[in-house]
């Protein structure tokens, strides 16, 4: 069947700048660059999915890709998408798939929200002179501690649950093995060593290699089951059920069988090719006792020796789940944004199911207040965090710390083509295909990833700094220190924040 | 007086501010006089927008009962509020608080003490009598327009007016007063003016609370004690400090010295340098941070804070405000400068600067116990007043 989808993008090659080298050639796995049969580089723009890798490493900056935007009558209701999506399904006859997070433009609340900064009534605090804590803990605190004086000297009685610390309050989201090449988990694990942070493994189980990463690893227990084993869990610093995902709240995973090569069968513990299906629900939890249950079988596994992580995507109920969570028994919950990324999901339901994370955090913090629960579990906030300001903003709002993905995989190179779930990433990093993994160079992704995250923490010094205060703690849930800017009071309501302007009360 | 209209306006109290305590540890009883002419001394870090004071020891012959010292705009503001004082305690007495006519205080809001104490029917078994009372305040300082609990403690009272803080003491004729614990403030806001319920102290049961700075974690400070129950009808940072001590010390029962390392913590390296010298010190300090990081108290502040049995100086980790202590004898002095101690107290045994997050604590020697239930004398509506 010829196809009516126009090209998405257009490769612009400057001939007098092209060596005819064939980099571009060799560099993408969509075949967009070929050689003609005398041996001149030509480019397909249908093949392109803008991914820069060519671009990038033209040694002569030869190669330019621009958008294609094919002209459609006028009309704000058959755009050009709208009609593009039309054409692919009637051509195939399939669900519309995608990769990344929702792009649609959805307001972006950390747009609409200002921080605050101290003058003379308050002195700013310099982070290059004074110390400047991000310490975090993560897990269940009990409401008070009871101290006892043992030869005059305090000694703490209050058994209090293990907890994750941290030297900032960022956390490397969870993304499988399977839907990133194993040289990416390398590089997620050798930064959060470096970093005092966390990686998660996603569903894609754990490689035994990196076993030696486990104080700085959380391992994911999701609805497969995949890799999950009595090793798997003792190496963790923590387990996370995986109950939901920004990206594609109320449906399961399916990583195809083309991906699932010896390494992948290997972790997930499934046969070499076969599809790696996660189911939508667990099928041993369809209500919160059964939830309850998994928390403390896992509990029990690991001698509760380490905290157990919730995470579920942001819904409209998010608070009274997220309560429901916290009362059964869960130390950490992760809520993830309808802006979070993915590795594949249905195009329909990631652009239009869930709600933005800015609105959660908020909600739900207020909520574990409201009944007083606040302590029995810290909240992780997820999904399409960009920079250091969206971060301070969320712990603003009342969350304890943020998992960062997509900003994660673009530190390693990658450039938001959304074209994960077809497997030829070629950045190495949504691949399993062995030459285009190997692009990826773990120690140099590593440090990337490092450098970023140190750059948000510095920056988010900075912030606090600015606002009289030397301690995340002391930030966390206070909401007074934000305005809100063209936000409808409805808006900044759920927030719990004022319009920009309005005193410090 | 605008009270109620000025309270809606009334923000957090950002503000330069004098402190001065003063303690006699063997619970000599002292006038009021030397506390004012300490504040006195430090004049000119306040601007007459607002002055204070908190005495302990000072209503003996009514020790058991709660003394609520109330500001009412107006009369109907009084009915109002006595409805839900008959309905929650058996009230022994009540009476005008005598005042002077004082050049520099303005016209004053209608002044009451009350001497209650709990009705046996409304404060059950499971609400212990603290908290009943806390709750009884809150809940008049919330609803009733007009109406502002400002002391509630046992054998202690508040004072408080717009004013320099020595023309109010001498409003109060707080020289015909005696205590063994008095401390005094001035006040230098920076926002709105003109309520007399904005002055320090803060109080709550018998803590009263005296501040110079402004708590950058107000925000948080005010959502963690709201799930404990306390409401922060005042917006300040400086009723967050009096409801802290309560909780830590009172609800929660932690040491003095504990709680204030809870609300001025170590910083991680020290508590990590301690960790490496095998001091079990810094697992306590560690467990704290971690459990109570929502009431640290961040931001610049320097704290005196009296109760029954002792007064408490504190400033911040960084020690961004001013504060210095002494002793004497059985006196312990703590103030925002020296010259305010040696105005009343020339010669010292020890002057100190204590350092950042460091807390000063003094103790009575013989602890008082004021928990006894107090009886109410038949019929004892008695008005005393006194003008």
């Amino acid at each position: 069947m010829k196809t009516y989808q126009l090209p998405e993008v257009i490769i612009e090659r400057d001939k007098d700048k092209c060596i005819n080298c064939g980099v571009c050639v060799r560099q993408c796995a969509f075949e967009a660059h070929k050689f003609d049969e005398e041996g001149e580089v030509y480019s397909e723009d249908e093949k392109c999915v803008a991914c820069q890798r060519c671009v990038s490493l033209c040694p002569t900056n030869a190669l330019y890709i621009r958008d294609n935007k094919p002209f459609v009558k006028d009309n704000a209701n058959w755009t050009a998408e709208t009609q593009k999506y039309i054409w692919k399904q009637a051509e195939t006859g399939g669900v519309l798939l995608t990769g990344m997070g929702n792009p649609k433009p959805y307001p972006i609340y950390w747009d609409h929200i200002l921080l605050n900064a101290s003058q003379v009534t308050n002195p700013s605090i310099d982070p290059l002179r004074e110390p400047m804590e991000l310490r975090t803990y993560l897990g269940s605190k009990p409401d008070n501690v009871q101290i006892k004086m043992v030869n005059g000297e305090p000694v703490i009685e209050t058994k209090i649950a293990p907890n994750l610390v941290m030297k900032t309050p960022i956390l490397f989201s969870a993304m499988s093995f399977g839907a990133i090449s194993h040289n990416a988990t390398v590089a997620l694990a050798m930064a959060s060593k470096e970093l005092g942070t966390y990686w998660n493994t996603g569903e894609g189980g754990l490689s035994k290699s990196l076993y030696q990463y486990g104080p700085n690893t959380i391992v994911q227990v999701a609805s497969g089951r995949f890799g999950v084993h009595s090793e798997y869990l003792d190496a963790a610093a923590a387990i996370e059920i995986k109950i939901g995902q920004g990206a594609k709240p109320g449906i399961g995973g399916h990583l195809p069988g083309e991906k699932v090569g010896r390494r992948v069968s290997e972790t997930r513990m499934i046969p070499v090719g076969s599809d790696a299906l996660s189911p939508a629900p667990h099928h041993d939890i369809y209500s919160i006792e059964d939830l309850s249950q998994l928390i403390y079988s896992l509990k029990e596994a690991t001698e509760y020796t380490k905290p157990i992580s919730v995470k579920i995507s942001a819904v409209h109920n998010v608070a009274a789940i997220a309560s429901g969570i916290a009362r059964a028994g869960a130390d950490i919950i992760a809520i993830d944004g309808f802006r979070g990324g993915t590795g594949a999901a249905p195009t329909m339901i990631r652009d239009n199911v869930g709600i933005p994370i800015e609105l959660a955090i908020a909600a739900v913090d207020t909520r574990l207040r409201e009944e007083g629960i606040r302590n029995k579990a810290s909240v992780i906030a997820a999904g399409g965090f960009r920079n250091s300001a969206d971060v301070i903003k969320a712990i603003a709002l009342g969350a304890d710390a943020v998992y960062i993905g997509t900003a994660a995989l673009v530190a390693m190179g990658c450039h938001v083509c959304q074209k994960c779930y077809t497997g030829k990433c070629n950045w190495g990093i949504a691949t399993q295909d062995p030459h285009l993994e190997k692009r990826l160079n773990p120690e140099i992704a590593a440090q990337r990833l490092y450098n970023l995250v140190r750059g948000w923490s510095h920056e988010v010094s900075e912030m606090l700094g600015g606002m009289g205060i030397n301690a995340i703690e002391s930030l966390r849930g206070n909401r007074l220190h934000l305005r809100g800017i063209a936000l409808s009071k409805e808006e900044m309501d759920v927030l719990g924040i004022q319009v920009a302007g309005s005193p410090m009360a | 007086m605008e009270g109620r209209k000025y309270r809606g306006n009334y923000r957090r109290n950002i503000s330069g501010c004098g402190l001065a305590g003063m303690m006699s540890e063997d619970g000599r009883l002292m006038s009021g006089e030397p506390i004012i002419r300490a504040m006195e001394v430090l004049h000119d870090r306040a601007n007459g927008l607002g002055g204070g004071f908190a005495a302990y020891g000072i209503y003996p012959h009514k020790k058991e009962f709660y003394a609520l010292h109330i500001m009412y705009d107006d009369i109907r503001a009084k009915e109002a509020t006595d409805v839900l004082l008959d309905e929650r305690f058996e009230i022994d007495s009540e009476e005008t608080i005598p005042t002077r006519k004082t050049p520099g205080i303005g016209k004053s809001p209608l002044l009451w003490r009350y001497f209650v104490t709990p009705k046996a029917d409304r404060c059950t078994t499971d609400t212990c009598e603290e908290d009943f009372v806390i709750d009884a305040v809150m809940h008049i300082n919330e609803k009733v327009e007009g109406a502002f609990i400002f002391s509630s403690g046992k054998n202690m009272g508040a004072f408080k007016a717009v004013g320099f803080p020595e023309d109010v003491g001498r409003f109060y004729r707080l020289d015909e007063y005696e205590a063994y614990t008095w401390i005094g403030h001035g006040r230098f806001p920076t926002n709105t003016p003109g309520w007399w319920g904005g002055a320090h102290p803060f109080t709550i049961l018998d803590w009263a609370l005296v501040h110079n700075g402004e708590i950058s974690s107000y925000g948080i400070n005010k959502r963690y004690l709201e799930m404990f129950g306390y409401k922060c009808t005042m917006l300040t940072d400086t009723e967050v400090g009096a409801y802290a001590f309560d909780l830590l010390l009172r609800k929660h029962k932690l040491p003095v010295e504990i709680a204030c390392k809870v609300l001025s913590a170590p910083f991680w390296d020290e508590i990590d340098r301690m960790k490496e010298k095998g001091d079990p010190m810094a697992d306590v300090y560690e467990k704290l941070r971690m459990v109570y990081g929502s009431i640290l108290l961040n931001g610049p502040f320097a704290f005196i804070v009296g109760h029954t049995n002792g007064m408490i100086g504190l400033a911040d980790r960084v020690k961004l405000r001013p504060m210095i202590a002494a002793r004497k004898d059985d006196m312990l002095y703590i103030a925002s400068e020296e010259a305010a101690i040696r105005e009343i107290s020339p010669e010292l045994d020890r002057v100190w600067n204590p350092k950042a997050g460091e807390p000063v604590i003094g103790r009575l020697k013989n602890p008082v116990n004021n928990n006894s239930k107090a009886k109410v004398k038949a019929k004892a509506k008695v008005k005393e007043t006194v003008a």
